[in-house]
C-alpha cells in the first residue's frame, strides 16, 4: 500500500497529526471582576499566569478578587509574599477565606519565594497559588532565570492549580499562558478637596499582552466599609 | 485460682504489684485488685506459699496488704476484706470459711441492707442457709447475688486492666552519631517498626516524640505535633528529618528513643464533588519544607485580631481540612464589585513631609517620592489608652505626582508610609 494512501487511513482513523498535537482548552478561573472576565474569560487552570503593572494599578485588587472567588468555591488557595505586603485586613474586607489562605511570607528573598511557590505546587491540591512580587524591584525580579520559571510552569502542568505571579514588569517570557497587563487611570474621590474629601477607589485598565493582544476592559476598585 | 490484695490504708502501688504476678489483674475497688493466680503454682508451690510469696513482695514494696487466694475473684476478695494477713480458701470448703464475715461486706443496697437487718441476717452463714427460691421472690436477683456471694460459690471472669498501648522503640548506639544522614538510618528502622505496631491495631500517629541522649549528657527532644492521624513512615521520616536539620542537637548522639502517640485512622471518603484541597499528610509535608525554607512563624494561616489597632492580626497553623466556610458566597451587593487592595510595608517606611495648612504636598520615603496630587485627611484615630502601649495616629490618603496612592501616618510627631493601595 503508498504510504500516502496508508497516512490517509491512519488520519481517517486516528485523527490527523495536527488533532493528535492539540491540547485541550484549559480549564478557567473566573477572576470575580466581570470586565476582566469578559477580556480573557478566566485564569487558566494549570497554566502560568502574569499580572504585572506598576504601583496602584489595581494588580492587588485583582489578585483579592481571584482568592475571593476560590473560597466561594470551597478550595484552598496559598499566596507566596515576597516582600511581606499582605494585608490581611483589606483581603478580608474583599471577600478572602483567610481561614483557607495558607500565607508565606518570603522577608523579601525571591529565590526563597520561588523555591517557595515550586514546593506549594508540587505538593498539588492547592486551587491558586499565587506569586507576589508586586514590589520587588525590577532589577532583582529580573535575575530571576528562565529555568526557574520553567519548572514552575512544569510544575502547574497538568493540574487544576493557577500559578498567578504579581509583578511589576513581566518576567516568564514564553513560560507564562496569559499575561495581563494593568494601568491606572484614574483615583476616586469624593467631596471638596481640603475639608470633606474621601478617597473613593480608583479605576483600572486592563489589557491581554499575551496570548493576543485585545481590547481593553476598565474596572473600578471601590473602599468598602 | 485466684488471689486477691486489699490494702484498706495505702493502695497506692497495689496494682504494679499484683502486675508483676500476672497480666491478668483486676482492679476491683481502688484498695481492691485480683489477678489471675493460675500457673503461679509451679513457680512457688501451693497456694498458701503463692500468698506469702505475694505478701512479701508487697511487704518490700511498702504496702500493707491482706492477700487472699481462693478457686473465685469474689470469695478472694471477700476473704481478704474480712480477714487480716494470708487467707488460703480451699476448694469447696469456701461457704464454711466465710461463713463467720459480716454481710455488710457484700455492700448491699440500703434496702436489701435495711431487710436484711430486720430479717436478723447479720453474717454470711445466715444468709447462705436462706433458700434461693424463697430469697428470689422476696428480694430479687440481687438477693440471690448476695447468696451466692455469701456462699463463695459466686462464678465471673476477671476484667482486666488494660494500660494503654505504649509505642516506643529505642536504639543504644555503640558509637556516637555526629552527622544527621546516618542517624536518619535509624530514624527509619525505628519508624518503620513503629508504623508496623501501629498498624497491626489498626491505629496511626497524630505525635512522634523524639529523644537523643547526647554524648555530653545531655538530652535533645523533639515532638511533632500532627493535625491528623498518620501512618506513613517516609512521611514521618521526611518531617523528622526536616525538623532535625532545623533544630540539631549540641553534640553526637548515644541513644536514639522514638515515641509515637497512637490515634484513631483518619476515615475519610471523598465525594466526586468534594473541593479541591490538598491532601493533609502531603501538605504537612509540604509546609514542613517550606518552614524549612522561609521558617516556622512565617507560615501559616492570619487570623484578624478582635481590635481596631492596624496591623493586627496572628498567625495559626494552616490547615486544609474540617474547615466550616464562613462566607459560602460574596453578598449580592459585593457581585462584580471589586474592593480597593492595600499593600502593607513592614515596617512602615519612615517619611519625610512637607505640610502647608496642615496637609501634606510633598512626601519623601524609600522609593516613594513626590508632590502630592490630592489627599485626603487627616483621619484620626486611637485605641488601647487603657494599656501599657497605647496608639494614636493622624491618616492620610495621598495620591502622588505618578499616580500612585498610598496612606500616610503621622504618630508622635513622626511621619511613616504604611503601605500603598493597590
Amino acid at each position: 500500500m503508498p504510504s500516502a494512501a496508508l497516512r490517509e487511513q491512519l488520519a481517517s482513523v486516528l485523527g490527523s497529526p495536527l488533532e493528535w498535537q492539540a491540547r485541550p482548552a484549559p480549564e478557567l478561573l473566573p477572576t470575580g471582576i466581570p470586565e476582566v472576565d469578559a477580556l480573557v474569560g478566566g485564569l487558566p487552570r494549570g497554566c502560568l499566569t502574569e499580572v504585572c503593572g506598576p504601583v496602584s494599578s489595581g494588580r492587588t485588587c485583582l489578585l483579592y478578587a481571584v482568592m475571593a472567588q476560590v473560597a466561594v468555591r470551597e478550595e484552598v488557595c496559598a499566596l507566596v509574599d515576597t516582600d511581606d505586603t499582605f494585608d490581611p485586613v483589606a483581603a478580608a474586607a474583599a471577600g478572602v477565606d483567610l481561614a483557607r489562605l495558607l500565607w508565606v511570607r518570603c522577608g523579601g528573598r525571591a529565590e526563597h519565594a520561588l523555591k517557595a511557590a515550586d514546593l506549594l505546587v508540587q505538593g498539588g491540591g492547592f486551587g491558586l497559588v499565587a506569586l507576589d512580587l508586586g514590589d520587588t524591584p525590577v532589577e532583582i525580579a529580573r535575575r530571576i532565570s528562565l529555568t526557574s520559571w520553567f519548572r514552575l510552569r512544569r510544575a502547574v502542568e497538568h493540574t487544576p492549580t493557577v500559578l498567578l505571579a504579581l509583578e511589576r514588569q513581566p518576567l516568564a517570557k514564553t513560560c507564562a499562558s496569559l499575561v495581563l497587563e494593568l494601568r491606572r487611570e484614574a483615583v476616586l474621590w469624593s467631596g471638596a478637596a481640603g475639608c470633606s474629601r474621601l478617597l473613593r477607589g480608583l479605576r483600572a485598565a486592563a489589557e491581554r499582552r499575551k496570548p493576543v493582544r485585545a481590547a481593553r476592559a476598565w474596572f473600578e476598585a471601590r473602599v468598602w466599609g | 485460682m485466684f488471689a486477691c490484695l486489699h490494702a484498706p490504708e495505702n493502695p497506692a502501688g497495689l496494682l504494679d504489684c499484683a502486675q508483676t504476678f500476672s497480666p491478668l489483674v483486676e482492679q476491683t475497688a481502688p484498695d481492691t485488685v485480683v489477678l489471675d493466680a493460675g500457673g503461679l503454682d509451679r513457680i512457688f508451690g501451693l497456694p498458701q506459699e503463692i500468698a506469702s510469696a505475694i505478701a512479701r513482695h508487697a511487704g518490700e514494696a511498702g504496702l500493707r496488704v491482706n492477700v487472699a487466694v481462693a478457686s473465685n475473684p469474689d470469695a478472694a476478695v471477700c476473704a481478704a476484706r474480712g480477714f487480716a494477713g494470708l487467707s488460703v480458701i480451699p476448694y469447696g470448703d469456701e461457704a464454711k470459711f466465710l461463713e463467720s464475715l459480716p454481710v455488710q461486706l457484700l455492700a448491699p443496697s440500703p434496702e436489701l441492707a435495711e431487710t436484711l437487718e430486720r430479717w436478723g441476717i447479720r453474717r454470711f452463714r445466715d444468709l447462705a442457709r436462706l433458700p434461693e427460691i424463697g430469697l428470689a421472690e422476696r428480694l430479687g436477683p440481687e438477693g440471690v447475688r448476695l447468696r451466692l456471694l455469701a456462699r463463695g460459690e459466686a462464678q465471673r471472669p476477671l476484667t482486666p486492666v488494660e494500660e494503654p498501648p505504649r509505642f516506643a522503640a529505642e536504639m543504644e548506639l555503640e558509637d556516637p552519631l555526629e552527622l544527621l544522614e546516618p542517624l536518619l538510618f535509624l530514624l527509619a528502622r525505628l519508624l518503620q517498626e513503629l508504623c508496623a505496631r501501629l498498624a497491626s491495631r489498626g491505629l496511626a500517629a497524630h505525635e512522634l516524640r523524639l529523644r537523643l541522649r547526647l554524648a555530653d549528657g545531655s538530652e535533645h527532644a523533639r515532638a511533632l505535633r500532627l493535625p491528623v492521624a498518620m501512618l506513613d513512615p517516609k512521611a514521618f521520616l521526611k518531617l523528622l528529618q526536616l525538623d532535625l536539620s532545623a533544630h540539631p542537637p549540641a553534640a553526637a548522639i548515644v541513644r536514639v528513643e522514638l515515641e509515637a502517640q497512637p490515634a484513631p485512622t483518619r476515615a475519610a471518603q471523598n465525594g466526586l464533588f468534594v473541593p479541591l484541597a490538598p491532601e493533609p499528610e502531603k501538605l504537612e509535608l509540604t509546609l514542613a519544607r517550606v518552614a524549612a525554607l522561609v521558617g516556622e512563624e512565617h507560615v501559616g494561616s492570619a487570623e484578624l485580631l478582635d481590635t481596631h489597632r492596624p496591623g493586627a492580626f496572628r498567625i495559626t497553623r494552616f490547615m486544609a481540612e474540617n474547615r466550616q466556610l464562613l462566607q459560602r458566597e460574596l453578598s449580592r451587593d459585593r457581585q462584580g464589585a471589586v474592593s480597593l487592595a492595600f499593600r502593607v510595608f513592614r515596617p512602615p517606611r519612615p517619611a519625610r513631609v512637607r505640610l502647608r495648612a496642615g496637609q501634606p504636598t510633598y512626601v519623601q520615603a524609600e522609593e516613594v517620592c513626590g508632590e502630592v496630587a490630592a489627599c485626603a485627611g487627616p483621619w484620626r484615630s486611637s485605641g488601647d489608652w487603657w494599656r501599657a502601649d497605647p496608639w494614636a495616629r493622624d491618616e492620610w490618603d495621598v495620591a502622588l505626582g505618578d499616580g500612585s496612592l498610598h496612606r500616610l501616618y503621622c504618630e508622635r510627631h513622626n511621619w511613616f508610609l504604611e503601605g500603598s493601595y493597590d
